[in-house]
């Protein structure tokens, strides 16, 4: 594990932690925003057969990176008839909750912050702290266009995390795991032990289970997708009608950290629904370091299976934002409590009885 | 029930439709032109800014003539006797200092009216459309070719040809006056003869 590597590396436990807790942001969540804004911005040009940034640096990719030092450069504005103490509070309130999820992502079998057996519970309760930061930024920000915006995205968030857990107690009901480590290392070896292709188990109970778990990946995609406020969920910043919601009134750094929440939510929404259904750091057909004897490779393999999984559902929550038109209030709504979440029941129910067998 | 599965398996499909056409629209090349680093391809007749090759100007002021928003405007001065103007590439004998050549590019509205009238063709559009200024006046061309001295001094030249001439005219017509004044001495009855003559 990396923080017992890293204990007895330096010697000192509170080095070893510190360091293991700023690992994934500054190895992955910062670079991974860059990259995932740049190919935002790209794959969006492409599809609209557009160019995207094309100045700086060759095709314009070092555009996020002279963003970021804009923004660092900022002056911190803050209107003055809004509510300092919360105004501030709530874009680090935003990003501790999305980043605090990556706290229990596995991702590798060496590379994992903690190893606590409630990992999907401690991911949904965590990230209801986003929920509370734009609210709170909403409401601070003494803009109307910002509240109403903070109030669609509390009610979507809260709305659509009731197919999420449902889907998520179907897992847990299947595999009698919480902890995402352990639901990694039980999807291990081939890619037809992955969960969506019915999981480690063999005989009737996987073919019956296939069906089930397809339908159970594409409605816990679309209701994560809907929690990260992202098209064709994203009223809560629909750009048409509320300017940009809740992060109207931030700048600079703030803004960034709203920013950074967000692609950082991107990448464990996906991370989460890679583990649930795709094996999470789990090659789909061995290892090359098992082959060659270089046990040091496996974690490194497992890290990119990991990231390319992730980064793969990332770009297609990005390709289905460029191709989808935003959803109605009310559509909205419908959607999640009229298919969403009588068909997750359903497949609750059945997945039930398929695991009695 | 039918239509509640109906529309599940509909907007399930219609979206992937939607997927799929994006997809196909990410290689298909951009339409974008990188614009100040490539330059898009213009018509052939194209109207843009003006160009006066004064070697083959004659200031003959039909250009001048042709604009419909005045934006042209020609002043010259007549050649003296001895200065070789040369002539067009077409043959025409220059005989006009031309001392102002103003277009103003505020004004003028791109119709290439001033180019057909011109006998030598030396007003003509380029292709240059990127000539913006931040100051109305920079925006006044002018195609004289000559120094602002050789402008003063041309003008001065023809002045003090005048001048001399109005001398030579004076003196002429003076000299023309005595010698009339002394025929007149010489021979009074003369004209008289021609009275009777025209009388007759």
């Amino acid at each position: 594990m990396m923080y017992d590597w890293l204990y007895n590396l330096t010697g000192s436990e509170l080095l070893a932690m510190f360091i293991v807790s700023l690992l994934p942001l500054f190895v992955f969540i910062l670079p991974f925003a860059l990259l995932a804004v740049l190919a935002e911005r790209k794959v969006s040009a492409h599809m609209q057969d557009r160019l995207g940034p094309m100045r700086t640096g060759y095709h314009g990719i070092l555009q996020t990176v002279a963003d970021i030092i804009k923004l660092l450069q900022k002056e911190d504005l803050v209107p003055t008839a809004t509510d300092k103490m919360l105004f501030n509070l709530a874009p680090l309130l935003t990003f501790i909750g999305s980043y605090a999820a990556f706290a229990v992502i596995p991702f590798s079998g060496f590379f994992i912050g903690t190893k606590i057996d409630l990992g999907i519970i401690f991911i949904v309760g965590i990230t209801g702290l986003v929920v509370a930061g734009i609210l709170m930024a909403g409401w601070a920000s003494n803009n109307k266009y910002s509240l109403l915006g903070a109030m669609r995205s509390a009610a979507q968030i809260i709305s659509y995390e009731i197919p999420t857990l449902l889907i998520i107690l179907t897992i847990v009901m299947l595999t009698g795991t919480l902890s995402l480590y352990d639901l990694s290392e039980m999807q291990t070896a081939y890619f037809w032990n992955w969960l969506i292709l019915g999981g480690p188990a063999v005989g009737i109970q996987k073919i019956l289970l296939i069906p089930l778990m397809m339908m159970g990946c594409l409605i816990i995609y679309t209701s994560t997708l809907a929690e990260v406020n992202r098209t064709p969920f994203d009223i809560p910043e629909a750009e048409s009608e509320l300017v940009s919601g809740y992060h109207t009134e931030y700048s600079g750094m703030k803004f960034a950290m709203f920013f950074l929440a967000e692609y950082a939510n991107m990448f464990a929404v996906s991370a989460i629904v890679a583990i649930m259904f795709f094996g999470g750091y789990q090659s789909p057909f061995g290892y090359l370091g098992n082959t060659l004897g270089w046990s040091w490779l496996v974690p490194i393999e497992q890290f990119s299976w990991f990231t390319s999984k992730g980064v793969f559902f990332v770009l297609v929550q990005m390709w289905l934002r460029w191709t989808l038109p935003r959803f109605r209030v009310d559509q909205l709504m419908a959607f999640c409590w009229k298919y969403l979440i009588p068909f997750s029941f359903v497949i609750l129910l059945l997945v039930g009885l398929i695991a009695l067998i | 029930m039918r239509d509640y599965i109906y529309n599940f398996w509909q907007g399930l499909y219609t979206i992937l439709v939607g997927m799929k056409v994006t997809l196909r629209h990410v290689f298909i090349p951009a339409v974008t032109i990188q614009y100040p680093s490539v330059k898009p391809q213009m018509p052939e007749r194209e109207r843009n800014r003006l160009y006066v090759n004064m070697d083959d100007c004659i200031g003959c002021d039909q250009c001048a003539r042709a604009c419909p928003v005045n934006c042209i405007e020609i002043e010259t001065v007549k050649s003296i006797p001895g200065e070789d103007l040369g002539t067009t590439s077409n043959g025409k004998k220059k005989a006009l200092w031309v001392t102002t050549f103003n277009i103003d590019f505020a004004k003028c509205c791109y119709c290439q009216l001033c180019v057909f009238p011109c006998p030598t063709e030396c007003i003509y559009m380029t292709d240059v459309y990127e000539f913006s200024e931040f100051q109305r006046e920079s925006l006044v061309y002018d195609f004289v070719t000559l120094l602002p001295e050789e402008r003063i001094q041309k003008k001065k030249n023809y002045e003090e040809l005048q001048i001399k001439k109005e001398a030579e005219k004076a003196a002429a017509a003076k000299k023309a006056a005595e010698e009339k004044a002394a025929a007149l001495a010489n021979k009074p009855e003369e004209p008289k003869q021609d009275n009777k003559e025209e009388n007759k």
